[in-house]
């Protein structure tokens, strides 16, 4: 079937080639640059007992709400201040891409897994699949999304658990959506005629031809999610829903620093850079890749 | 849209509506936490207790607690709030202007903003400020209103404090009113000071909605008039010697403004489920702000009238924007 599908103006399939596949991705250089940047993330999170110069969770109420380094003031060896508790902020916002990454991995894929099967039924089968579930979509429309995020939260108790399932029972739409329609465009498609008519049964047809040539579309997306993931969780940590005030979040930190704002600026400032550098990084890698992956588009 | 179509999309949007209602009434019936347990003084007796749970309904099966919500939301009635001790629709007709009032702001800035931005942005096609323009909309475009707004605050706030940084209105003046869209009728009754004191309120949380919608619409409308700048009625336009702008704004913008108008109406919609954070942030008195607030309370009725109250805004919108997209595009009508 590559003989086919090569010549078809269908993207090509991930996973049907080699190393030859990403070199048009390093050509991008949103692509590199972002996800350098999230590279780095990952190793940070992973490391941030060995990153960090402090213990995020002690505190020293002497040393409180110290300025950054060269503000007069300021306590050597905590670079970016103290909170009112005299904990080192750089520590606390290293920790917080912990519960930032994991979230954005764990529910941008859990999204794309259940969005993704649910759009190739109603986009390959059609028929009572297809309105069922596009009703269903529709439904989940209507509701205001952060209203809903933090609803499911009360209702499901605050925790990371409880975060992510929020996500995922949210966001699968995104995916559903977009899933849904390029399956019905992908379907159209000569390539599929042509298996159709070798005589491949429909599943196979589905799972082997399309949902390859879905691929492309799908990875950007789940790069945008994970951006959408780090903002609603920031978003449940500020409302004061995520998680206990013990494990460092971006959101709490904000929250916590938007609370004393006129007495200390850096709890507010830098856990906000960290959150808009993340978001823009999955941003800008989600729409490099779009680019890089859509052969139309790379032309 | 032909009157059957109206018709088959408004009967789609009450069966949205009814689906929104169930699943709200069955998440909030799994809620952890006895909202009773919350109003009741430590000296209450069983008897009390049973006797506040029948008063509410909450001793009846669910299947029937979900009859009598229903006719009741069908009589335009939700019930009373467990927190406020007041009717629930009273409570959302009052919060419910001062969302309504931001979002409508924050739209008209961010049309207009991207308007403005997108017809600059044509007339400088092939200039190095158009790729510039680009590259800052697509940064424009990744940061979402909760970050807008916490920057909005540190910057506008804090370091140059020009605006307050929450509330509606300052306390002093918010008694005059008769109404609650205190924004519309101060300057119906040409109360200035007001009127001024209400728009300093709802710069930044409408800076907060309407940049993101912003940058959206010019993306969408500079793709639009750059297609639309290549066509022959265009191009004979220019030949005739029509000044640039003038080309933009008469001939190219009456055809780019279509895909523009859906997307902006979809937009839209999430424009307004972004007032419930950006509200929260700016402590301004909306329905989001409420909501945020009924769902720490566990307040079960006052929660359901606000989700049902912002899906049949959402599909309101939506119904709204198609039938303006069939009005603009007569093609439609038969597609």
């Amino acid at each position: 079937m590559a003989e086919i599908v090569t010549t078809t103006d269908a993207p090509v399939p991930l996973w049907s080639l080699p190393m030859k596949n990403f070199k048009p991705l390093l050509r991008e250089p949103r692509v590199v640059i972002a996800g350098g940047f999230l590279l780095l993330l990952l190793l940070i999170a992973i490391f941030a007992p060995y990153v960090a110069p402090k213990d995020p969770l002690e505190q020293d109420l002497m040393l409180g709400n110290m300025p950054p380094a060269n503000y007069p003031g300021a306590e050597p060896g905590f670079w970016l201040g103290t909170d009112d508790l005299g904990r080192d902020v750089l520590s606390r916002v290293l920790y917080g891409s912990r519960i930032a990454l994991t979230v954005a991995f764990v529910a941008a894929s859990l999204s794309a897994i259940i969005g993704t099967l649910l759009g190739l039924a109603a986009g390959w089968y059609g028929g009572w699949a297809d309105r069922l579930i596009s009703r269903l979509v529709d439904i989940w429309m209507a509701f205001p999304p952060v209203l809903l995020s933090v609803l499911l939260v009360a209702v499901l108790g605050s925790g990371l658990h409880s975060v992510i399932a929020a996500i995922v029972i949210i966001d699968w739409t995104r995916f559903c959506r977009v899933v849904r329609a390029e399956t019905m465009a992908q379907a159209q498609l000569d390539y599929v005629m042509a298996a159709e008519t070798i005589g491949f049964s429909r599943s196979h047809i589905l799972w082997r031809e399309i949902l390859p040539n879905v691929a492309p579309v799908l990875i950007a997306l789940v790069s945008l999610e994970m951006g959408i993931a780090v903002i609603v969780e920031a978003i449940l940590s500020f409302v004061g829903l995520s998680l206990s005030s013990d494990i460092p979040t971006w959101g709490g930190m904000i929250a916590q620093g938007r609370q004393m704002i006129h007495q200390g600026w850096w709890v507010f400032v830098f856990p906000l850079i960290a959150l808009f550098a993340t978001v823009l990084a999955f941003n800008q890698l989600g729409n490099g890749l779009r680019k890089a992956l859509d052969p139309v588009m790379r032309r | 849209m032909t009157a059957s179509d109206l018709l088959n999309r408004l009967f789609m949007a009450v069966l949205t509506l009814a689906g929104v209602a169930v699943i709200v009434f069955c998440l909030l019936r799994i809620v952890p936490g006895d909202p009773i347990a919350m109003m009741i003084s430590p000296s209450a007796t069983p008897a009390d207790i049973a006797a506040l749970r029948a008063h509410y309904g909450l001793d009846l099966g669910l299947p029937q607690q979900f009859g009598i919500w229903f006719t009741d939301v069908l009589k335009g009635n939700f019930g009373t709030s467990i927190s406020q001790r007041r009717d629930v629709m009273e409570l959302i007709g009052e919060r419910l202007p001062a969302t309504l009032e931001l979002a409508f702001a924050a739209l008209v800035f961010g049309v207009l903003a991207g308007g403005v931005i997108a017809t600059l942005g044509t007339l400088a096609r092939r200039t190095a400020l158009d790729p510039a323009l680009d590259f800052i909309n697509g940064l424009f475009l990744a940061v979402p209103d909760f970050v807008w707004a916490l920057a909005l605050v540190l910057l506008l706030g804090v370091f140059w404090p020009v605006f307050p940084l929450s509330g509606r209105i300052d306390p002093t003046l918010s008694t005059y009113f008769h109404t609650d869209f205190y924004l519309i009728e101060s300057l119906v009754t040409f109360k200035f000071s007001a009127f001024g004191d209400l728009i300093a309120h709802m710069v930044m949380p409408m800076l907060a909605l309407g940049l993101p919608l912003a940058a959206i619409v010019v993306r969408t409308l500079k793709e639009a008039l750059a297609e639309a700048m290549v066509q022959d009625y265009v191009l004979l336009a220019r030949l005739k010697g029509m000044s640039p702008l003038r080309l933009v704004l008469q001939e190219a913008l009456r055809n780019a403004v279509g895909p523009t108008l859906t997307l902006t109406g979809v937009q839209f919609t999430f424009m307004i489920g972004g007032t419930v954070i950006v509200e929260r942030i700016f402590s301004y008195p909306g329905l989001g702000n409420m909501a945020i607030d009924a769902v720490i309370n566990r307040d079960l009725p006052l929660i359901q009238g606000i989700v049902l109250t912002f899906g049949a805004i959402f599909i309101l919108v939506n119904i709204l924007v198609d039938l303006i997209a069939a009005w603009l595009n007569p093609r439609n009508a038969h597609g």
